[in-house]
């Protein structure tokens, strides 16, 4: 993986002093709250319900064991001893003090990491394919690109203003296991005989107006790749509304412009730009790409994994569930699920994190990878070593097998933590989880994703059975959407009616999937299979069959 | 009380820790609501909420919560300011160790 050079760590010790010092000011009282707010969102440092909070990017999800390490010690040292693995690859701490703030984050810069664009109207951490490097499907290895977009967009001085966050996503799979359509910009790497290119994918994204993105160039050639997505920023730059925050994405400009319109704009500006690159963004890739070489994988039997296999059902269960297909037909892609029942969506203590550190320093190659879905992979283990990781798994709580099954669910932290939300999401999580442990494996496939207020950040609008909570006159309510999917096949869910209760939400998702298990076709019929062949109308009926407590939102 | 003011408790955060903080009658600042000085004066409730913001130095946000009387002082009324009293809902982190739940 990519190594921080010294150019690299001098930006980040002077960053953080600047930080130290505007920190000081504050408490000083030299700044006010309005002058210093803006200063430390630059810093990722939000001021949420209950205390601070340190948002930590994970560039394209990826980090080593030393990094993960750091984590773990910040998390005791500073913070309550544990860490949130968000949906956009970052983890966030939640109870910092204002003080040590900058001692974190000097903290974080020994081992090359950073909460610069965390938050603001700038370009926020690139995200990928968690499986990248290393997956069986894979065109690309997306990070050497992920890595220079990162480097090309950090501290940009053109776009650290922009009228809204733009988040970034990209993949070198056909397989889509990073939402690219729910991104500003979506990046799907393609080959055009032997030339290697992008689908690029404009105006995506969930909240308040949620849009599948639209593809605006089938193939962007690779050495076209930055100055066409800068001159996608620069337009977005010009002509993105800024008259109000709710209509500033640049899915509104493409819903407004049209979007041969914008991709007429874009060209134009593309034409000035591409002239001005030299190709030092080539070179740096070259780099890059050797950066991010794939290890050397070992040549091992693997009977013990086919014996471990073969005759340990809870093992069979984890390598049936957690495991996916490697590049290298003896090595497999681990899952670490942070769903444990009644767990925490993402949250994982400090000693948990350094037991997978210490696994990946073991056993693979070095290298975790934190997915949108909030759980931890390692992405390259041999699968004679399996057995061990999974005791060692079991040992510390993280061998739940559930990765893609209904107590997979991504959630944002809502009221419990965030001072935007309108509901928990939580607890609903936690009770889903919990009330469906005994039927998961018969359920099969299954995507529940729940936001806390309309800024969708748990991506309820892609989930099989997305849940909105709300304020509804002063009580917890909660939306269903049906039929999501966040993946190459995306779709954006539709609400089903009115919302429910609190105490409501659990059983309407037990009406919703007994409704499933009767119509299904049969046990390999998925939940989102079922949706498509029969449409909504006999789930909306097994919802609201009760009458329920439901409301008339 | 005036006439289109309900009662509210004033409350902020605190700028060094971060957590909820509210003030009370003796004119000083507690964690925990049920200490908070319940506002049924409309004028009384925006001094003391200009004397809150008149002091960056020492809070972020201040602002006024709609409350009731209850039987250990005020209670919220809103479940936005009831999680704020109590704390998340997942760990007994914020107010729960503090017993102000």
């Amino acid at each position: 993986m990519y190594t921080y050079s010294e150019f690299d760590h001098d930006f980040l010790k002077t960053r953080n002093a600047q930080f130290r010092a505007q920190v000081e000011r504050r408490i000083s009282g030299a700044l006010t709250e309005d002058e210093f707010k803006p200063l430390r969102l630059m810093n990722g440092l939000y001021l949420q319900l209950h205390a601070y909070m340190l948002r930590v990017a994970i560039p394209y999800g990826t980090l080593n064991s030393a990094q993960m390490r750091q984590l773990a010690d910040i998390s005791e040292r500073w913070d309550k001893g544990y860490g949130h693995f968000t949906t956009r690859q970052n983890i966030q701490f939640n109870w910092p003090r204002l003080r040590d703030v900058p001692d974190m984050l000097d903290a974080l810069a020994e081992v090359g990491m950073h909460a610069i664009q965390t938050s603001g109207n700038c370009v926020r951490n690139v995200t990928a394919d968690h499986f990248a490097g290393a997956s069986a499907d894979e065109i690309a290895d997306p990070r050497p690109v992920a890595e220079l977009l990162r480097q090309w967009s950090t501290d940009h001085p053109e776009f650290q203003f922009l009228p809204r966050k733009f988040k970034i996503a990209i993949t070198g799979s056909p397989n889509d296991r990073a939402v690219t359509r729910a991104h500003d910009i979506g990046l799907r790497m393609v080959r055009q005989g032997d030339a290697q290119g992008f689908e690029v994918i404009v105006g995506g994204g969930l909240g308040r107006t949620p849009v599948i993105g639209k593809v605006i160039s089938d193939f962007v050639p690779e050495q076209d790749l930055l100055p066409y997505i800068e001159a996608i920023l620069s337009t977005y730059n010009s002509f993105g509304r800024r008259d109000n925050k709710y209509k500033a994405r640049i899915k509104i400009m493409v819903n407004e412009l049209g979007l041969d319109e914008v991709r007429a704009r874009v060209d134009r500006r593309f034409a000035t730009l591409r002239a001005e690159w030299s190709g030092a963004d080539r070179a740096i890739l070259r780099d890059l790409r050797e950066s991010f070489a794939p290890p050397a994988f070992r040549t091992a039997p693997t009977e013990g994994y086919d014996v471990a296999y073969r005759h340990d059902p809870v093992f069979r269960s984890f390598a049936d569930t957690n495991l996916a297909a490697h590049r290298h037909p003896d090595y497999a892609i681990v899952t670490i699920s942070l769903k444990a029942h009644g767990a925490t969506p993402g949250d994982a203590t400090a000693e948990q994190m350094r037991l997978m550190a210490d696994l990946a320093a073991q056993y693979g190659h070095d290298e975790l990878r934190i997915s949108h879905e909030q759980n931890v992979i390692l992405p390259h283990v041999h699968k004679s070593d399996l057995p061990h990781i999974h005791a060692a798994l079991q040992s510390a709580g993280l061998a739940t097998a559930n990765i893609g099954l209904i107590s997979d669910i991504i959630a944002c932290p809502g009221m419990d933590y965030c001072a935007l939300a309108t509901a928990r999401s939580i607890p609903v999580a936690q009770e889903i989880a919990q009330a469906f442990r005994a039927r998961e494996l018969d359920i099969g496939a299954m995507k529940i994703k729940i936001s806390g207020c309309i800024n969708a950040c748990g991506h309820h609008h892609v989930g099989h059975i997305g849940i909105l909570g709300l304020d509804r006159a002063g009580v917890e309510n909660y939306q269903i959407t049906l039929g999501g999917d966040g993946t190459e096949t995306a779709a954006l869910g539709e609400r089903a009616g009115p919302g429910f209760a609190y105490d409501q939400i659990v059983p309407a998702i037990d009406r919703l999937i007994c409704a499933y298990l009767d119509l299904r076709v049969d046990a390999q019929e998925s939940f989102i299979a079922a949706f498509r062949r029969l449409g909504p109308k006999p789930f909306k009926d097994a919802l609201y069959q009760t009458g329920g407590r439901a409301d008339a939102a | 009380m005036s006439r289109d003011f309900a009662p509210s408790v004033l409350t902020a955060n605190d700028l060094f820790e971060g957590d909820v903080v509210y003030f009370t009658a003796t004119g000083d600042w507690s964690r925990q609501h049920t200490d908070a000085l319940l506002f049924t004066d409309q004028q009384e409730a925006a001094e003391a909420l200009a004397a809150a913001q008149a002091q960056p130095e020492r809070f972020v946000g201040p602002y006024l919560a709609l409350a009731h009387s209850g039987l250990n002082g005020p209670e919220p009324a809103h479940f936005r300011e009831a999680f704020r009293a109590r704390g998340p809902s997942n760990y007994r982190h914020g107010k729960q160790p503090m017993g102000m739940c």
